[in-house]
Parts: structure tokens; C-alpha cells; sequence
């Protein structure tokens, strides 16, 4: 840790504002460019007490920055976690409104329900795939609170990676039943195909994220417990969104799922 | 453009074919040279193919993706035509200097039981007509140099087709979603690119619909035993010797090439 506790508080509480406020800010690291891994995931765990102690509900984790290309990228070998707060729900075919939100993207996702904890170390694809209750489609809408997305990776996990809103819906299917590394996703926006992938863009398999981020908490002392809703990472490029659009993600043999944004 | 023209410019494509050698880009000497000029040369390139004893065992549709239309500002696909010459089948190994600037492409290949002739096919009529689908690489080539080619250069040019693998599976086109299946692409053990069903024209069975409709028009039918390659799912991505790939499609089956 780099950081003193105040700072770290303050940290929290500027880029929660920034969150409820809808407005951008330059990227912390411009300030504190010596703050670690250690001092992100503790200003994110404050801005969630903070989302805790004004009664709003944690409904699940995340995982981002998922692709190879994406961490290459970016310069490192894992992916990072954040989660999700009640109000970030989204019904299936639901609205988000844009005047809540920055410069709003949406991502094609695979979402895992467990059924069991799950806990590192040596947490593996098959453990999480038998730990798993179902999987099914997920859009998750990310929204960086940094100015033109600019970020570099301790901000971003400081961010809570983005998290803004999500929508799970489509057909739910059996972990087990589904080959998770070549299932296809479509992402529609306005009924027009834009983005294309499948799952083994995330890590290779996206449940190897979900191991990864067991085998993270593992190292603190923590488990994912059972009953969690994880999204697993984007499976193509994030697509920028704007009021008036709708969006819809099909997934090979999970149905599809939409949002529309006011 | 006459047809001497044509015919000089169709053998220039067959030589430097033959001899792996790149030319200008036609469009450059030529720059009054139209789409229906350079389906005239590729047929002459194709001639000269048959000549030397090729057999025509498909077709195969480019252009397919709205980011490759939008290179060659183009807003249809575009097609050419598959010889045994071309066709190489899972695992087999693709000597690279029979090629000039090869790069891979993962597509679903359709392999016809019954004919298709436009105009007037449909996706249903493709789906009737179709034995089964196959996972396939499609390797693209191009006699035109660095690449640098504008929509009448490719079409001349067999739509820069290069040779193609056919996978390890033959699955009923029923039994499968063609619009969302996941391409998952490798090359050397590395995920190199993702795609899925709807990277080409929103669905495979809207490219081949295309292409026999397209085909149709010029008196020219699809035929049972025919294959047709469907159009890239995702982007294409540059090879040499000594890589080894594989593509794998989600209901489909999986296609390996080495390149010696």
C-alpha cells in the first residue's frame, strides 16, 4: 500500500461522485502515479461500503480486461474484478437512461450463477464449471468515469472496472452442456449485427476467468459464494451506445437478450 | 474495355499466379476498368486454369463483412471460383512458397446435395439444398502487390482466393444456429481472432442465397457436389511457413493447416 487511509477515502468518495454525478475526471494515477494494485482494489471496497452503508444491495462481481489482445495491451497477465450493485440491474429488455450515465458502452457477455462456493488457490475451468448452476446471456454496460476513457489499469480497477449496468436474460443453460469456447455471440444494435466473437476470447474460456478471479479472492481469504451472479468479461470490442438505441445480444443456443437506452 | 485487353489482363493473373510474381494493381493502369470488366478477367484467369487441367469444384463469396465493404467502398459481396487445384483437407500441410502474401480466414464451407439456381433462392432453398456444412480455412492470396487492391483488382483476380482447407465434420445444416456458432481461430497456440455465423451478410445463408441469385442472373447454376465457401467470420490474419493454425465452429467441427 501506498496510499494512507484518508487518501484512499477520498479517492473513493471522488470517483463514486463522479459515478452518481455522471461526469468525467482525469485518471487518479495523474495524481498518485506511485499507487499500487493493493491501494485499487482498496479504493474500489470503499466506494462499495459506501454503496453498502446507503443501503443499496452487492447482486454480483465482474470480471474486465478479459482478452489476451486487451491485456497484452495493457501490459499485464490478469484480468481485473469489480462487482455490481443492485441498482445497476437492468430487466430484460429495460431501459437505461443515458443522462445518468458518461459515454455509455455496451459489451456481449457470458453470465455464470454459482451453485457452490468456489475458492482459491488452484481453483480450475472444471471446478468452476461444477460449482455452476447455469450460464446465460449478459450485456453489461460499462461506463468509465475517466475522461475520453483514458485510463491506465490501477485507475481502472479503482473504477470498479467500469461497472455501470447490466442485463442478464435469453435462455439460462447448464455449464456443463454448453462448449463455452467456441458458443458465438452477435451483438445487434438497431437490428443491425456489429460485433461478432466467441467465448474463448475471454482467457481462452470464460470460465478461466471465473477461476481467476476464486483464485484472487483466495489469496485475501475470501471465496465466491454460492448463488453469485458473475459476468465473465467482453467477448468482442466494447460499442459505444447513445439515447434512442436498442441493443441485442444473441448467444449459440442461449436465445438472445436486449436493452434500449433513453 | 475490349477484349484483347481482357484477355492480356486475365493471363498476366494466370502467369503471375503460376510463377508466385505480383503485379501493379490493374486499377492503376487501367483505371476505367468496371466490376463487370473484371469478372470478364477472371473468367479468362479461370480459363486459362481449366486449360492446364483444374476442375471447378466450387465457389467462394468475399466481401462479405460490412468492414471490408467499407475498405473497398463497395456495399455488395463478391465471389470467384474453386478448383481441385486449390482444395487441401484437415491436417494437410500447404508448401507457403506456392503462395505470395497468404493470410487465413475461418468460414463455414457448404457442401450441395441438389442444384441452386437463381433468381429466387432463398435462404429455405439453401438450407434444402445443402448435404452439410464444414468448418474450413479459407486462404486468401493476392497477385496484386502489398495488397493494395480496389474492388476490380480482387474480382479480377479470382477474389484473391488462394487455396482452401476443408475440416474434420460434415453436419447437417439443421442441426446447427449458422447465424450465432462461434469461429474460435489459433495459430501457433495463441487465439488469434473470434467471430460468429452473423460476421458474413448477418448469416452464411444469406451470402450463398447471394451468390446463386448473383449467378443466376448470368445463366450460371450451383451444383450438387459443389462446395461453397460462405465468406470470413472474423478477420484474416497473415501466415508463412512454419505456422501451424486451426479453426474450430461452435456445432460445427474443427479445421487444422500447417504451412511448410
Amino acid at each position: 500500500m501506498k496510499l494512507d487511509q484518508a487518501t484512499i477515502a477520498r479517492l473513493a468518495e471522488h470517483l463514486e461522485t463522479c459515478e452518481l454525478e455522471a461526469r468525467d475526471t482525469p485518471k487518479i494515477t495523474d495524481e498518485f502515479p506511485d499507487m499500487d494494485f493493493e491501494d485499487a482494489y482498496a479504493i474500489q471496497d470503499a466506494i462499495r461500503a459506501r454503496k453498502i452503508a446507503r443501503g443499496n444491495r452487492i447482486v454480483g462481481l465482474k470480471a474486465g480486461l478479459t482478452s489476451h489482445a486487451k491485456m497484452k495491451q495493457m501490459g499485464v497477465t490478469e484480468p481485473v474484478f469489480g462487482f455490481m450493485a443492485d441498482y445497476y440491474t437492468v430487466p430484460e429488455g429495460g431501459e437505461v437512461k443515458v443522462s445518468e450515465l458518461i459515454h455509455p458502452k455496451v459489451e456481449p457477455e457470458i453470465a455464470f450463477v454459482t451453485k457452490a462456493p468456489l475458492k482459491g488457490p488452484g481453483c480450475h475451468i472444471g471446478a468452476v464449471l461444477a460449482a455452476t448452476d447455469f450460464v446465460l446471456p449478459g450485456i453489461e454496460v460499462i461506463d468509465s468515469r475517466y475522461r475520453d476513457f483514458k485510463f491506465d489499469l490501477k485507475s481502472v480497477v479503482a473504477d470498479n472496472t467500469s461497472a455501470a449496468r447490466y442485463v442478464i436474460g435469453g435462455m439460462a443453460r447448464p455449464a456443463k452442456e454448453v462448449d463455452l469456447r467456441t458458443v458465438g455471440v452477435v451483438l445487434e444494435k438497431n437490428g443491425e449485427p456489429v460485433a461478432f466473437g466467441a467465448g474463448a476470447a475471454v482467457l481462452g474460456h470464460p470460465a478461466a476467468a471465473i477461476a481467476m478471479l476464486a483464485n484472487m479472492l483466495g489469496a485475501k481469504g475470501e471465496e465466491i459464494p454460492a448463488g453469485t451472479l458473475i459476468l465473465s468479461g467482453g467477448i468482442t470490442e466494447a460499442v459505444p451506445v447513445a439515447a434512442g438505441d436498442a441493443v441485442t445480444l444473441r448467444v449459440q443456443g442461449m436465445g438472445s437478450v436486449s436493452l434500449r437506452f433513453c | 474495355m475490349d477484349q484483347a485487353l481482357i484477355t492480356r489482363l486475365g493471363d498476366e493473373l494466370y502467369t503471375a499466379l503460376t510463377s508466385c510474381e505480383v503485379l501493379d494493381p490493374l486499377t492503376n493502369r487501367h483505371p476505367e476498368i468496371t466490376i463487370e470488366d473484371a469478372y470478364h478477367i477472371q473468367q479468362q484467369m479461370l480459363s486459362r486454369r481449366l486449360a492446364a487441367g483444374e476442375k471447378v469444384v466450387g465457389k467462394k463469396i468475399g466481401v462479405t463483412s460490412k468492414a471490408v465493404m467499407n475498405m473497398l467502398g463497395v456495399h455488395q459481396p463478391d465471389f470467384g471460383w474453386l478448383t481441385d487445384g486449390m482444395l487441401y483437407n484437415e491436417g494437410e500441410a500447404i508448401p507457403a512458397d506456392t503462395l505470395i502474401q497468404p493470410k487465413a480466414e475461418g468460414e463455414i464451407a457448404f457442401v450441395l446435395k441438389h442444384d441452386l439456381m437463381g433468381p429466387g433462392v432463398t435462404a429455405a432453398d439453401v438450407l434444402r439444398a445443402t448435404e452439410g456444412v464444414m468448418a474450413c480455412f479459407e486462404i486468401v492470396d493476392s497477385r496484386i502487390r502489398d495488397w493494395k487492391i480496389k474492388i476490380q483488382d480482387t474480382v479480377a483476380d479470382n477474389a484473391s482466393c488462394g487455396v482452401f482447407v476443408l475440416g474434420d465434420s460434415l453436419v447437417d445444416p439443421l442441426s446447427v444456429d449458422l447465424l450465432t456458432c462461434g469461429m474460435v481461430m489459433e495459430k501457433n497456440g495463441d487465439i488469434v481472432v473470434t467471430g460468429s455465423g452473423a460476421a458474413t451478410l448477418a448469416s452464411p445463408l444469406n451470402a450463398v442465397a447471394w451468390l446463386a441469385n448473383t449467378l443466376g442472373r448470368l445463366g450460371i447454376g450451383l451444383k450438387a457436389g459443389e462446395i461453397v465457401l460462405s465468406g470470413a467470420l472474423g478477420a484474416m490474419v497473415p501466415v508463412e511457413a512454419g505456422d501451424n493454425l486451426r479453426v474450430t465452429i461452435g456445432g460445427i467441427g474443427g479445421c487444422s493447416v500447417r504451412f511448410s
